[in-house]
């Protein structure tokens, strides 16, 4: 069971990453982006390594994502009607 | 052309992937095991948990330097911030986004002081409970119950930069009796817990900052 859980896991990094890499938008790169760092905080404590994984969630995935979707704004409002999230 | 430029970057990455994946295999023997020599060291530590064991007292250093590195960045940020300011804007959240974002504050709150506290005994520490501390200033900023910040002052200056400078001294202290950030094996607890107090809140600000001085022109 949990090397079924393991296997997907792996899948979804790999897959939430080449999203993030390969996305037609910033917007949905962006999106990928944070995905991928929920998927590696999941990864990480299935590595037993909760500090990192408490570190991962909350800066990985929630503050950068923060920081990532502040700027895409920012770039929405500099030229209007280019690459809306 | 351009198919069989991508059909080679895909071999020679599928090669080096496959010489990284064969060369993982056959590592050889560490000289020195790091885990073991963290264990028996531990009980001169002062803290119980070895992952903070290692970040503010063996490698105390490294964990010094990264404080400098990010005040450094937030340093980078306030450059780039006009020198007149961002306008200012009127907080105009929904009342509903508001209101959940006023209840969850206090736990968030609540939640780093306990990441803080278990960072001697288990996982946890004053990165971790900074990082909680910028995640609700930022939910906060999103939900608009507090406004952008536009230039700091005197006191936000002294808080970004108070948990470096409290580091920095007790580093500078422990160096006249001995090496840097040594800690006498009685004080090392509560030095640990002074230095990760002080870094927690700093660090919040820091990370915290990164968001909030950029975000005065959300309209």
């Amino acid at each position: 069971m949990s090397l079924v859980l393991d296997l997907v896991l792996a899948m979804s990094l790999l897959w939430s990453a080449w999203r993030a890499l390969a996305a037609p938008s910033i917007g949905r790169a962006v999106v990928s982006f944070i995905t991928f760092g929920l998927f590696m905080t999941l990864a990480w404590a299935r590595l037993s390594a909760p500090d990192i994984a408490l570190a991962e969630a909350a800066i990985g995935a929630g503050l950068t994502g923060a920081l990532l979707l502040d700027a895409l704004g920012a770039l929405a409002q500099r030229d209007p009607g280019k690459d809306r999230p | 052309m351009r198919r069989l430029g991508r059909v080679g970057m895909a071999l020679v990455a599928g090669l080096f992937a496959l010489t990284l994946i064969v060369a993982l295999f056959e590592l050889p023997e560490p000289v020195v095991r790091l885990a073991d020599e963290v264990a028996a060291n531990m009980p001169a530590s002062g803290v119980e948990h070895p992952v903070t064991a290692v970040l503010l007292n063996f490698r105390g250093y490294d964990t010094l330097l990264e404080i400098a590195v990010l005040l450094l960045a937030l340093l980078a940020t306030l450059a780039v911030v006009p020198e007149a300011g961002l306008p200012m804007t009127e907080a105009d959240g929904e009342p509903v986004l508001q209101t959940v974002a006023q209840i969850a504050a206090p736990l968030i709150v609540l939640a780093a002081f306990y990441l803080l506290w278990a960072g001697a005994h288990r996982p946890g520490g004053a990165f971790q409970a900074g990082a909680v501390l910028a995640a609700g200033a930022v939910l906060l900023r999103l939900a608009g119950v507090v406004p952008g910040w536009v230039r700091p002052g005197s006191r936000l200056r002294a808080g970004l930069a108070g948990g470096f400078l409290v580091f920095l001294a007790v580093a500078a202290g422990l160096l006249v009796g001995g090496r840097l950030l040594e800690y006498p094996e009685d004080a090392a607890g509560v030095l640990i817990l002074l230095i990760e107090a002080s870094l927690t809140f700093s660090l919040g600000l820091i990370l915290a900052g990164l968001f909030l001085f950029h975000s005065g022109d959300r309209t």
